[in-house]
């Protein structure tokens, strides 16, 4: 594929004009690069460096070497808090997955209108989180709330979700859930589309039908649809910043934390700002992150590898 | 196609289908839904206790009116258009050379720039978050739009990146090397061959990082304050704690901080999802 001059050059050119083929991409990725080392690469550095300081953010930083996560580790209950809200984000977000699917599969037929049903279930995904957030707190409150007004119907009594402290979480991460749905919906609609007709036949004639079918025929060919939702899945549930901070702003007691919230709550709180400390718990939530970035990219090089 | 298409199915599977499809429809959008009820009705009707019921009086024009008219909602607003629009233009040029050079050169490091670009734009904002404010500080632009706007365009550019990279390599390459043949310089190749190709890509980038920037809330809290540079997700804060507890308003004002990118996804439809679900199928 590399370029090679099909015959020489007839007068004597430039050292640019000899040297273009190497030197173009460099000048053509020189801006993007020096945006995205700026501001991307190398505060991720910057942040390893202050998480080993004790720093306000204006004053002098004071070296404290590996305090700030010794305190982590050992002694702060909101860290583990958090952690452990993570995992529930973690492990609940995913179920964003086969829900997606099942609406997918209930979606995917050609009757009238039926475009305008897909996009409007789609509808969530494009409305911003904060919206998606108070929504979802009205929806919620007590008294004025929609659901306790279904609620009551059945006869179920009122319930505060976003005020008791058991319940706080698992009401934020179904708020959650609806856009992520909505956007594994796309996905899988997306690759329901591309599926080989000619094999769901095949298979039909062979007597495959329902579940069998989804799970024999329709879903491995729904591989590399599930994967995205898989990918964007899980960076939306450790992004997980937005819905908290409108809807209960890390409570009640401090229930609803998680690491991304943690870490601007203790970097830019009205309690000060602790920036050092504020940076530790960011390394923490990037190594986590870091595991899942390694699969994604080592999975993302096993196709650069077959398919060039 | 699968599930069995529902023309093949009885007549009578065929009217519940249809019959099912709005009500699903409205139970999967009921907050929502409740929320465009909320926006309609007067501040009586919240006094009186009657959320649910018929609004006793239609208010939707005086509640937008107010929206409007009296409150910081119209700058907010503003300023998201003006942090979104130049984002979208500097993150999309900006990857387009980048997608370009990672495209069609064979270099080495080529592999390694573009898994950067991927494993960067996967990275938890809450580790980029302290250095990126005390830059913008140090830059003089902490609480202005540019401040923003510069970290938005770095950041977008690295999916941007992927994108345009994937993009240019599904181009035939025939012709790429065919212009060579012709002599026409590379950065000709790239901007009279390469770029018209790309108008898909170019629709689709754009409308989705419209969305995700307008979106954004996280950075505009970090690099912005007040009513001067802060977008509308970060106004709609300051715009509730204004109105508590009248829920009427509240409401209408979500509903117009949701509009704009509500109203690109239904305009460009097509490329928004061909955007978004890109590498979904191989």
């Amino acid at each position: 594929m590399s370029f090679t001059s099909t015959s020489a050059p007839p007068v004597e050119r430039g050292w640019y004009k000899r040297n273009e083929i190497a030197i173009t991409p460099w000048l053509f990725l020189f801006p993007a690069m020096l945006f995205f080392a700026v501001y991307v690469i190398i505060p991720i550095g910057q942040s390893f460096w202050i998480s080993f300081h004790q720093w306000d953010g204006l004053g002098e930083a004071t070296w404290v070497g590996t305090d700030n996560y010794e305190r982590l580790l050992t002694d702060d209950r909101k860290f583990t808090t958090s952690f452990w809200n993570n995992l529930k984000w973690l492990v609940l977000y995913l179920l964003a997955i086969p829900m997606g699917l099942f609406i997918s599969l209930f979606l995917n037929q050609t009757v009238f209108g039926i475009r305008l049903y897909k996009s409007l279930f789609f509808f969530p995904f494009v409305i911003s989180q904060v919206v998606v957030g108070l929504v979802f707190s009205w929806f919620y409150l007590p008294r004025e709330g929609l659901l306790n007004a279904v609620l009551a119907l059945f006869g179920a009594g009122p319930v505060n979700i976003l005020g008791d402290p058991t319940m706080a979480t698992y009401g934020i991460i179904a708020a959650g859930l609806w856009p992520q749905t909505a956007y594994c919906m796309i996905l899988y609609l997306t690759g329901l589309n591309a599926v080989d007709p000619e094999q769901v036949e095949a298979a039909r004639l062979d007597g495959a039908r329902g579940w069998k079918m989804l799970w024999f025929v329709i879903l491995p060919q729904l591989k590399p649809a599930t994967f995205i939702a898989f990918v964007v899945t899980i960076i939306g549930a450790l992004r997980s910043f937005d819905l908290i901070s409108v809807m209960t702003n890390g409570g009640p007691f401090g229930s609803t934390r998680v690491l991304s919230f943690y870490m601007f709550e203790e970097s830019l709180s009205e309690f000060g700002f602790r920036m050092g400390y504020g940076a530790a718990i960011a390394v923490v939530l990037f190594f986590i992150m870091l595991g899942f970035i390694v699969y994604f990219l080592w999975s993302m090089y096993q196709d650069e590898k077959g398919g060039h | 196609m699968f599930p069995t298409p529902i023309e093949k199915r009885s007549r009578a599977a065929q009217i519940s289908y249809q019959a099912f499809l709005p009500v699903v429809l409205i139970i999967w959008l009921l907050p929502l839904v409740a929320v465009a009820v909320f926006s309609m009705k007067p501040d009586a009707d919240f006094t009186n206790g009657n959320y649910w019921g018929l609004p006793s009086s239609f208010e939707l024009f005086n509640n937008y009116g107010k929206v409007f008219f009296e409150s910081n909602m119209p700058r907010y607003l503003l300023n998201s258009l003006l942090i979104t629009i130049p984002t979208v233009i500097g993150a999309v040029a900006l990857s387009c050379m980048a997608g370009f050079a990672l495209g069609v050169y064979r270099f080495k490091g080529n592999l390694l720039i573009f898994f950067m670009f991927i494993a960067g734009n996967f990275v938890p904002f809450q580790i980029l978050m302290v250095p990126v404010r005390d830059l913008t500080i140090d830059l003089n632009l902490y609480d202005t739009k540019t401040g923003l706007v510069l970290f938005h365009v770095a950041f977008q550019t690295g999916f941007c990146t992927l994108f345009m990279r994937n993009f240019i390599r599904a181009l035939p390459f025939p012709l790429i090397e065919a212009a060579r043949v012709e002599g026409i310089s590379e950065w000709r190749i790239f901007l009279y061959v390469v770029l018209p190709l790309m108008k898909p890509a170019l629709a689709a980038l754009a409308v989705l990082i419209f969305t995700f920037i307008w979106n954004d809330y996280f950075w505009a809290v970090v690099l912005t304050q007040g009513p001067d540079a802060q977008p509308v997700t970060a106004g709609i804060t300051e715009f509730n704690s204004q109105y508590r507890a009248a829920y009427h308003l509240m409401s209408a004002g979500s509903i117009v901080a949701a509009l704009p990118p509500v109203a690109m996804f239904f305009l460009m439809q097509k490329h928004f999802i061909a955007g978004l679900t890109l590498g979904a199928v191989k």
